[in-house]
């Protein structure tokens, strides 16, 4: 199963990023293989719509579910048409929030937990 | 003629200025183009009816020809088409109608629907003035569709009053663009002036002639006149600071209805602009 996290920089080493359409880096990690794959967010610098160039992106690359900290309503209906399970709450490195996942303390959710351009300076 | 009433911030006055200029004239038209918040209704008490649906066209994919080449959202600037592995998913909310990605599109999938988000509206009395509004549905951002269609209306052999949305974006721009005159409403206070200067570069830009109404006039300082006079930018008309007009404005009447000495100067400033000697109005 491929997970992605949202993150500063790339590797498992990186700072996590909890806004999901502004973040830097989605970190993927294939829980079965082990592999590791960053990739940048392009829709960093988009003016409006980031969310979901992020979310169009994270449904592309294949991943199964995201470890974020919050996500807006454009972003969320993709995410859930396509069935990525969206967990919020990550905390530390992507490791950190890889371990959380995995003992099953971050919060599921099944609506957006941002509004839209929440994560606009 | 045209004539925008604009300011570089809200709630300088610029409602007050274009209700009570048009009831000052015989056979004006006033054109509320503040279409997230029109408020001249609130002056003029018109009953209104509704003139056209404003909509903006917005793709349908068809899922029987689409390939999932992903050409349309790679195009789409306003992100309002994402391509996913299930099908193309479309945000109308962003969509602008450009039609490009029904343009890019090889297999012919784009089809095009309207969407209504906003309104034109008329008032049902047409004397002693003609009142048209347009109003932008919540939570949508095409204002200046609504601004356009709206000034679709204006009939060019009568003088038209252009209420301008407040600040210097994009609506604004759509409103004051086809301006013959541009009037712009300030209150001499250090906020109001940094947003009047905003506003003196944009019509500049814009190449469209302008003159100043200070509103409020005795709260604040003397900067907006000392620019003026520094940049000779004409001052068309002061209002007073007064607790009378004040007061008329909370109860929602235009204050040349009760101060009848004020539609004179108002129809004077118009006679100014119109054969273009406002350069002389107030500056003396
Ligand atoms: S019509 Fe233009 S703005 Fe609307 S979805 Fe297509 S490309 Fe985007
Ligand atoms: S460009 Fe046409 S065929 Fe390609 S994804 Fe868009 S709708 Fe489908």
């Amino acid at each position: 199963m491929k997970i992605c996290v949202t993150a500063k920089d790339k590797g498992m080493d990186s700072g996590i990023d909890p806004r999901f359409g502004r973040c830097a880096y989605f970190v993927i990690v294939d829980s079965e293989s082990g592999s590791v794959n960053s990739f940048e967010n392009t829709a960093l610098d988009a003016s409006g719509g980031a969310g979901i160039r992020a979310a169009e992106a994270v449904a592309n690359l294949g991943a199964e579910a995201l470890l974020t900290g919050s996500v807006g309503p454009n972003a969320f209906s993709i995410l859930s048409e396509v069935g990525i399970e969206v967990r919020i709450g990550i905390k530390g490195t992507v490791a950190d929030a890889l371990n959380a996942y995995r003992e099953g303390k971050l919060e599921a959710i099944d609506s957006p937990n941002a509004s839209a351009h929440a994560g606009m300076k | 003629m045209k004539i925008a009433i604009a300011s570089g911030k809200g709630g300088t006055g610029k409602t007050t200025v274009a209700v009570n200029l048009v009831l000052s004239v015989e056979g004006m038209q006033l054109f509320d183009c503040d279409v997230e918040e029109p408020n001249c209704n609130l002056f003029l008490g018109q009953e209104l009816e509704k003139v056209e649906d404003v909509s903006c066209p917005v793709p349908v994919i068809d899922s029987d020809k689409c390939t999932l080449c992903g050409k349309c959202a790679t195009f789409c600037r306003y992100n309002a088409l994402a391509a996913l592995p299930t099908g193309i998913m479309v945000f109308p909310f962003l969509c602008h109608g450009c039609g490009g990605c029904g343009l890019v599109c090889p297999e012919g999938a784009v089809q095009e629907e309207p969407r209504v988000l906003g309104v034109v509206e008329k008032g049902k009395t047409t004397a002693p003035l003609e009142f048209y509004r347009g109003l932008l549905n919540i939570g949508e951002a095409m204002a200046t569709l609504v601004i356009r269609t709206l000034q679709e209306h204006i009939d060019a052999s009568r003088p038209a009053i252009i209420d301008s949305p407040p600040g210097v974006a994009c609506p604004v721009i759509a409103a004051v663009g086809n301006a013959d005159y541009c009037v712009l409403v300030t209150e001499s206070t250090p906020f109001g002036f940094h947003d009047f200067k905003l506003a003196v570069e944009v019509v500049k830009l814009m190449k469209i002639p302008f003159g100043v109404v200070i509103n409020r006039d005795g709260l604040g300082d003397s900067r907006v006149e000392d620019f003026c006079r520094a940049e000779k930018i004409p001052i068309l008309l002061k209002i007073p600071n007064d607790m009378r007009i004040a007061r008329l404005y909370s109860e929602g009447i235009p204050f040349v209805e009760e101060m009848p000495g004020w539609k004179e100067k108002f129809a004077a400033m118009f006679k100014a602009i119109e054969s273009g000697s406002e350069s002389g109005v107030m500056n003396a």
